[in-house]
């Protein structure tokens, strides 16, 4: 069990989210950057879909009622066991009693940490994830409380040493000014060929309006090509007939500010979208904060594909390192 | 033509057009149904939508562009002749000018096209109605398509099978509204929509749906096997009901003993397409038969 003295600013359940029902609306909701989220699991021998603590900004200060192994990753947010300070991206060991808490936020916006055996939620619809705007799965589902109790699961399936570590160049590096890879496409016919370049050139602002639903972006205004509107699609020149959102595809509502839809995002809606977020640069935006810059750049379909491949040859060499102990950094 | 998009690593997006049509939603429904059935790996959303559809897939299993070639044979081989809808036709009660839409509509009159008229007063002036009750009869009349699901979980784009020229037309607010009732009975674009949870929202508002089309506690004989009511290819006939029989209902699913009136239904696009006005007749009798 684990007591929450203290809830942070936005502390939920999330696991690998819940797919595979995108088509009634249900968002995947799950843990924004999947890579620290793998690597949490992973560093205390869990199943890879276990469900973790998504922490936003602010850490909790937990109390665990139980000894067990955690670990710490994504945004740099030092962890403290009993007020000493403990590295991230490492297996700790915590006894019954002890306390975890966390420093203000220096890079950065989200940390995992993750116990060994998964936070016990129920499962609803095949996940353990929380979707706020519905109040479906995690702990009761909405975001930590003070007082509340959490159940630790049996979710591991390996023994993972005490001071096992991630190795430094495997670990992310965090920036204030973060470039943001995307395909170009959907109905990105509908803006002029110069708002379309413009959309690459400059710095956008990230506002007060970035959460789990969504990033929304201040820089300048996006023009759309003139036309007739066609039937059914309303009335603004970025309106069309409704049609499905991708996770991380970009929209510009009435040209004013561009819009990134992340995982607990609507599903569907009558907005030109035109481009998309690659699925590995998903997890840099969900650690990208309010007033930091984001640039931008296209890639084609054919270098997105090589990007994962090169991520998912990163996933596996942490996994070697972690599973295998090869090249591994073990403490003393 | 329809068009093929990347929408990044994990996402296809196709547009069959660009205009709604009922004839465009069939074939969308009708490929998307034929690519379920095929069980093709790799494949883990499949999205029918109004005018296009959207496939969410592992690109370590199916490369995007064999999964481009293979939904373009499918658009070659799907014929709407040989397609059949099973569905179900519900009767969907609707409280018109209900106190909760008009005091949301009321407050952000600032965002609406016509901030001295309400949303029904304005749409149906907009459609060359004489009334507000004229618009109300004609959104009555007829039953609509469930075109899609989306947005948030179960919300229902509702079109009506009506010929071209009958279609209501709304434009959406000129700002979305930060806060709509749940159970909104909404009109944007070509499309009637019910909010299944209180949210943002840029559809104008008519009035209030008596009984959920989402419930997360699945009390409800309806919500059983789904949190979500609505399915695509569903035919709603949204029904103009008085306060005293909203309050039955609102009774009704507070013991949760409520249940929507339904009947299976099978048709083809055909059918539809033809004559929709013989078509809506022809449900509407079954469904109160």
């Amino acid at each position: 069990m684990i007591k929450v003295i203290n809830p942070g600013l936005q502390t939920t359940v999330q696991d690998h989210g819940r797919i595979g029902h995108y088509e009634v609306g249900m968002p995947p909701s799950g843990a924004m950057d999947k890579y620290s989220y793998l690597a949490s699991n992973l560093l205390v021998g869990n199943k890879d879909h276990a469900a973790v603590l998504e922490i936003t900004y602010m850490g909790p200060v937990l109390e665990f009622q139980q000894d067990v192994n955690v670990a710490i990753t994504g945004g740099e947010m030092p962890p403290k066991i009993n007020g000493q300070s403990v590295p991230m991206w490492e297996t700790l060991a915590i006894k019954a009693g002890d306390v975890l808490s966390f420093d203000f936020i220096k890079q950065g916006a989200r940390v995992y940490l993750a116990v060994a055996g998964g936070i016990d939620v129920p499962l609803i619809m095949e996940s353990r994830s929380t979707y706020t705007l519905c109040g479906i799965g995690g702990f009761e589902g909405r975001a930590l409380q003070a007082g509340d109790e959490l159940k630790i699961g049996g979710e591991n399936e390996s023994e993972i040493a005490v001071g096992t570590r991630i190795s430094d160049e495997l670990i992310p590096t965090f920036s204030k000014t973060n470039e943001i890879r995307v395909v170009l496409g959907l109905c990105s016919y509908r803006l002029t060929e110069e708002s379309k370049e413009r959309f690459f050139s400059i710095d956008w602002t990230v506002t007060p309006e970035a959460n789990r639903v969504g990033y929304r972006f201040k820089g300048e205004r996006l023009n759309f090509v003139e036309r007739e509107q066609p039937f059914g699609a309303g009335s603004n020149p970025s309106n069309v007939v409704d049609l499905g959102y991708p996770i991380g595809s970009i929209q510009v509502p009435d040209g004013v500010e561009p819009i990134a839809l992340l995982n607990d995002a609507v599903t569907g809606g009558g907005y030109a979208t035109i481009c998309t977020i690659i699925s590995t640069d998903l997890d840099k935006m969900a650690q990208i904060k309010t007033n930091e810059k984001v640039r931008f750049v296209a890639v084609d379909i054919h270098e997105a594909l090589e990007i994962r491949k090169e991520y998912q040859g990163k996933i596996n060499q942490m996994k070697q390192q972690v599973l295998g102990h090869k090249g591994g950094v073990k403490n003393g | 033509m329809a068009r093929y998009e990347y929408g990044g690593d994990e996402f296809i997006f196709v547009e069959l057009s660009e205009a709604m049509s009922l004839e465009t939603n069939f074939q969308a429904m009708a490929i998307t149904k034929t690519l379920r059935e095929g069980k093709l790996p790799g494949i883990l959303d499949i999205c029918p939508s109004n005018a296009s559809y959207m496939i969410r897939f592992n690109p370590d299993i199916i490369h995007p562009d064999e999964l481009i070639s293979k939904l373009k044979e499918l658009d070659q081989e799907v014929s709407l002749e040989n397609f059949e809808i099973t569905a179900r036709a519900v009767d969907v009660p609707i409280l018109f000018e209900d106190p909760w839409t008009h005091e949301a509509l009321m407050r952000f009159r600032d965002r609406h096209q016509d901030p001295t008229a309400t949303d029904l007063e304005y749409v149906a002036r907009t459609n060359g109605f004489q009334s507000k009750e004229e618009l109300i009869k004609a959104i009555t009349d007829s039953p609509y398509l469930v075109s899609m699901i989306g947005f948030v979980p179960g919300l229902p784009w509702c079109y009506q099978m009506v010929p071209n020229e009958q279609q209501i037309e709304a434009p959406k607010y000129v700002r979305p509204r930060t806060y709509t009732p749940e159970r909104a009975f909404g009109f944007g674009g070509a499309f009637a929509v019910i909010y299944p949870v209180q949210g943002a929202g840029g559809y104008q508002l008519f009035g209030t749906a008596a009984a959920p089309i989402f419930e997360k506690e699945q009390r409800l004989h309806d919500f059983k096997e789904s949190m979500t009511f609505p399915r695509q290819g569903d035919v709603f006939r949204y029904r103009s009901i008085s306060m005293e029989e909203y309050e039955e209902i609102r009774s009704e699913v507070e013991n949760g003993d409520f249940r929507y009136l339904t009947k299976e239904i099978t048709f083809k696009p055909q059918d539809v397409l033809e004559n929709p006005k013989a078509f809506s007749d022809s449900v509407l009798r079954r469904l109160y038969a």
